[in-house]
């Protein structure tokens, strides 16, 4: 791909971001009016800002890469991702806001009044986030590898730097504007590629066979592998091959592969002829974490795709990035017309990427076979298209990714960084948001340099299943019921959200084995929640002494609306 | 592998988390007793166990903390049962043989009438009962008896009566402290209601003059001013709730400034740069107004108004992660920072109005004393005064109360 477009955009947006996010209120707020300098953020700026910070690596890159390889299945991911906020519009939305917290830790300090339980809140919104940064991390490595062949860490290193730099140099002032800016930018930057591909598509005669097992090659095409893999051959296989296989050289010898199972040696090309149906490499030795997640998909997809259903559902509500952008919503209703807004937001974005899904395995099955199917949106412009209309949308395909990899990460950075700053470095004796922002950003990092390649939405679900099981009962049952404690809410953000992060680090570290007990590992969210909620609970029921004084007052005001409340204090 | 070693780190984290904190938990200075005799060894532990139980009654003789601290009492006395008691019923009972509740009760009557400590045997038909006598020591605070503690064992035993004296006069003083707290937190109560923020009779003076003078010549403008100044005065004679949104409070200022505009004309220009973001932040109601109003009064003041003498102010809020930043900022004759420091502190009364100070008192009240103003500024310089406004702190929402926080308990109206 030719990278001398794709540099450029990507620093434009780097840059555009910057500047949006130190000038944008010098440029819109400085008025000797009060009128205007006072209006409140809208529901519907409010609205495409929370959708800018939301919307990851994950929704732009990884989606269409899971529809990719593994076909309509995956659309529970974008569903997932939406009706998320169907949830937080239904139970948490206009109390969440009327409580007057601002993270996740005030509001479980303002309903329970015990430190212990926000500081416990506040130890899985640092888990939480850092789950979520990596893959964003890991994003950024990969589009920078794909636009410029660059060093994999490269990417993140980059998008950590200006992350922390501008948010550690209190840079992030306007950032409504910023996020909603980044919002407009990655709907333009799918948008708009996705017109042209439609049109190349139907040029093309418009080939609708796109989920029909299995993919196949429309012309001849060079695969170059970069990890050794095994290929699993249903059936035999003609192949031109350059390097290594089974550990024979070959030289651009045509070769007639016999059905089973082969090692292809890392830095062979192989090249297919048109017409050839795309082997599948056997998931289990590519390496990383998406090998369990998807094996755990192919044993028990049921199971699965509930434990997706319900992780994104509820998982959505505990992320904190998106918690405190509702402190900007004047009061609860306007804080609900905000996610009504937000629903129809993303809703509109998630149509495009399983666009990008169905076009790549139309056009770019090979991605399948070397695992980096998470770049399909960043080289169908190029494939089908090509030329200089190619590369300048191939350009502004990679700096949508990178807002989003730009709007997310920062987003999380400072809610990381806010809750380090706030509880946990002020018992060691520092109190130092920089501290707090390089702290935030370090940990991810390094675990991104650590990992190799993981799919992002796949890593993505893992955070949401951890949020869910942690601070889904909390708010749930922090706002619907009166008997919890404190004792019960720290007990149940224990259990559910630590069994869920245990799975989690299980999936991670790769522990062998398949069956129930992995599949279970892999989805944890199914058992995880109604554990969560279970102990929260009874150990509520259990301890009915230490309900907090004022509770009554407290969930009152959580669910008056604000107007209502002024007349009957005034 | 390198996935391997990724989830390793991920797991390893959290169980380092756990047993640090496991760690902070257990490592009590007990191990310090190895270092000592036998004896400095037990007078630590009592030390020990006696400043444990202390905390909770700081906060007074309720059920809860008598639990929290009853075990550690009889860790103390080293009785098998012990109880606590205030004037009417008993509070908790640690330890075995809780049927003697009643009885003890009973008995208790005279000794909180007398304040004299006693022991008695107690009548007991269960056979086994593992505790046969009782000592009774009333915890005594301004000379009237406000509870018992009550200590049962097998057998008679001066020393448990003088054990239980000791330990009981120990909880009086702790009981003393906590009225002595509840006294301070009336005090600060009447103190922020003394603070709390009032108009300045001038300002109300000058602004009657200025509608009054505009009446022949501007009726129209004279009836806005007027219903500028009503606007105003709605706002800050308010009675529900001692917080409000930035919002609102930018509002009242804008009434305050049309009047002064009106007054002062050309001579006064504002700029305004506010974070749409930190509008609906809650905080201490008309704590900003002052400081503009100081801001005008500072501006220009030692301008001539013959001379043309302009004055400029900035009002800015920012949106800094968690906190709000509101700075406002003048160009006028600015304060000697030696002066401002006395003011601050309350050595000298400033020249006019609370202003400064009392804003500065009731931030600090209300979000602790990092919060307190940070005002830069010379002589001839102008004045740059900044407050910070955490956008959460408990018990802060528009409907509250300043004394909620305090008293730890709700106060409606």
């Amino acid at each position: 791909m030719n990278s001398s477009y794709a540099v450029p955009a990507v620093a434009l947006v780097v840059v555009a971001t910057v500047l949006v996010g130190a000038f944008g209120l010098r440029i819109s707020r400085t008025t000797s009016d009060f009128y205007v300098a006072s209006r409140t953020v809208g529901p519907r700026l409010n609205a495409a800002a929370i959708s800018g910070e939301y919307l990851s690596a994950a929704s732009f890159l990884g989606i269409a890469g899971l529809v990719l390889v593994q076909g309509p299945d995956m659309l529970w991911y974008p569903v997932g991702y939406t009706a998320g906020y169907l949830v937080l519009l239904l139970f948490v939305a206009a109390p969440l806001r009327r409580s007057g917290a601002y993270t996740l830790p005030d509001f479980a300090e303002a309903r329970l009044g015990s430190p212990g339980v926000r500081r416990l809140a506040g130890a899985f919104v640092v888990g939480v986030g850092w789950l979520y940064l990596l893959p964003q991390l890991q994003g950024a490595g990969l589009t920078l590898t794909v636009l410029t062949g660059a060093p994999d860490s490269l990417g993140g290193l980059i998008v950590a730097l200006v992350v922390v730099a501008t948010v550690a140099a209190g840079g992030m002032r306007s950032i409504t504007f910023v996020q909603a800016f980044q919002y407009w930018l990655k709907l333009t930057a799918l948008l708009v590629p996705a017109l042209f591909l439609a049109v190349a598509w139907q040029g093309d005669g418009a080939p609708s066979h796109a989920f029909q097992e299995p993919a196949t090659f429309r012309e001849q095409r060079v695969v170059r592998v970069d990890d050794s893999l095994d290929l699993k051959l249903a059936a035999p296989l003609t192949v031109t091959v350059t390097g290594t296989v089974d550990g024979r050289a070959h030289d651009g010898r045509r070769l007639e592969l016999p059905a089973g199972t082969h090692h292809i040696a890392e830095g062979t090309r192989l090249s297919f002829a048109k017409g050839t149906a795309v082997p599948t490499a056997d998931p289990g030795t590519n390496g990383g974490m998406s090998t369990s997640l998807a094996t755990g998909r192919q044993e028990r997809p049921l199971y699965a795709t509930y434990g997706l259903i319900l992780a994104t559902f509820l998982g959505t509500m505990g992320l904190p990035h998106v918690v405190v952008r509702f402190y900007t919503s004047p009061h609860g209703v306007a804080a609900r017309r905000t996610t009504v807004a937000v629903l129809g937001l993303i809703g509109a974005f998630y149509l495009l990427p399983p666009l990008y899904g169905a076009l790549g395995r139309l056009y770019t099955p090979e991605l399948v076979l070397t695992g980096d199917a998470d770049a399909a949106v960043l080289l169908l412009p190029d494939r089908m298209i090509g030329g200089v209309g190619g590369d300048l949308l191939g350009a502004l395909v990679a700096g949508g990714a990178f807002a989003a990899f730009l709007s997310t990460a920062s987003g999380l950075t400072m809610a990381v960084a806010g809750v380090l700053t706030q509880d946990v470095l002020p018992s060691r004796g520092v109190r130092h948001f920089r501290l707090g922002t390089v702290l935030a950003m370090a940990v991810p990092l390094a675990a991104s340099v650590l990992v190799g390649g993981l799919p992002v939405a796949d890593a993505v679900g893992l955070a949401f299943a951890v949020s869910a099981s942690s601070f889904c009962p909390l708010l749930v049952l922090g706002i619907w019921w009166r008997r919890l404690t404190p004792p019960g809410a720290a007990a149940g953000m224990l259990t559910g959200g630590g069994s869920a992060f245990v799975a989690v680090a299980a999936t991670m570290a790769d522990v062998p084995g398949t069956g129930p007990a992995h599949a279970l590992l892999a989805w944890p969210a199914l058992w995880s929640v109604p554990l969560g909620f279970l102990t929260m609970v009874l150990v509520s029921l259990a301890t009915p002494g230490r309900v907090p004084a004022g509770t009554e007052a407290i969930l009152a005001r959580f669910h008056l609306p604000e107007e209502l409340r002024a007349e009957v204090k005034a | 592998m390198s996935g391997f070693l990724a989830g390793l780190c991920v797991a390893v984290l959290p169980l380092l988390a756990a047993g640090f904190w496991l760690g902070r938990r257990t490592a009590r200075p007990d191990s310090l007793g190895d270092l000592g005799t036998p004896v400095e060894h037990a007078t630590f532990q009592t030390l020990h166990t006696a400043s444990l139980a202390a905390p909770p009654l700081r906060a007074g003789l309720t059920e809860e903390t008598a639990r929290k601290s009853a075990r550690r009492l009889r860790t103390l006395l080293g009785t098998d049962a012990l109880c606590l008691t205030d004037r009417e019923r008993v509070l908790v009972w640690d330890g075995v043989g809780a049927h003697h509740r009643g009885e003890i009760m009973e008995r208790l009557s005279g000794v909180l009438e007398t304040g004299r400590g006693e022991a008695f045997r107690l009548r007991c038909e269960t056979p086994d009962c593992p505790v046969r006598w009782a000592v009774v020591a009333p915890f005594t605070v301004d000379d009237r008896a406000h509870g018992a503690l009550v200590a049962c064992a097998p057998r008679e035993s001066a020393v448990l009566v003088r054990a239980a004296g000791e330990v009981a006069r120990w909880v009086s003083v702790q009981l003393e402290l906590a009225d002595l707290d509840q006294s301070r937190t009336r005090l600060i109560e009447a103190e922020i209601k003394a603070l709390r923020a009032q108009i300045s009779p001038h300002f109300i003076f000058n602004s009657l003059a200025v509608i009054a003078s505009f009446v022949r010549t501007d009726p129209e403008r004279a009836r806005e001013l007027l219903l500028e100044f009503a606007d105003f005065t709605r706002y800050s004679f308010r009675r529900h709730g001692d917080f409000t949104t930035l919002a609102d409070e930018l509002h009242a200022i804008d009434h305050y400034l049309a009047l002064v505009r009106a007054r002062f004309g050309d001579r006064l220009s504002v700029t305004l740069q506010i974070a749409p973001e930190v509008l609906p932040v809650t905080l201490p109601f008309l704590c900003l107004q002052p400081l503009v109003e100081n801001a005008v009064k500072h501006g220009l003041e030692g301008k001539a108004a013959t001379a043309g003498g302009k004055c400029h102010i900035s009002i800015t809020a920012q949106d800094a992660g968690a906190e709000a930043l509101v700075v406002i900022e003048d160009d006028g004759v600015g304060m000697d920072p030696v002066l401002l420091r006395r003011i601050l502190a309350g050595e000298v009364s400033p020249s006019g109005g609370i202003g400064l100070s009392n804003v500065d008192d009731r931030l600090r009240q209300v979000y602790g004393d990092d919060y307190g103003l940070v005002i830069e500024t010379a002589v001839g310089a102008g004045m740059k005064v900044t407050a910070r406004l955490p956008k959460y702190q408990p018990g802060v929402h528009p409907a509250g109360r300043i004394t909620q926080e305090f008293s730890g308990e709700y106060s409606g109206d």
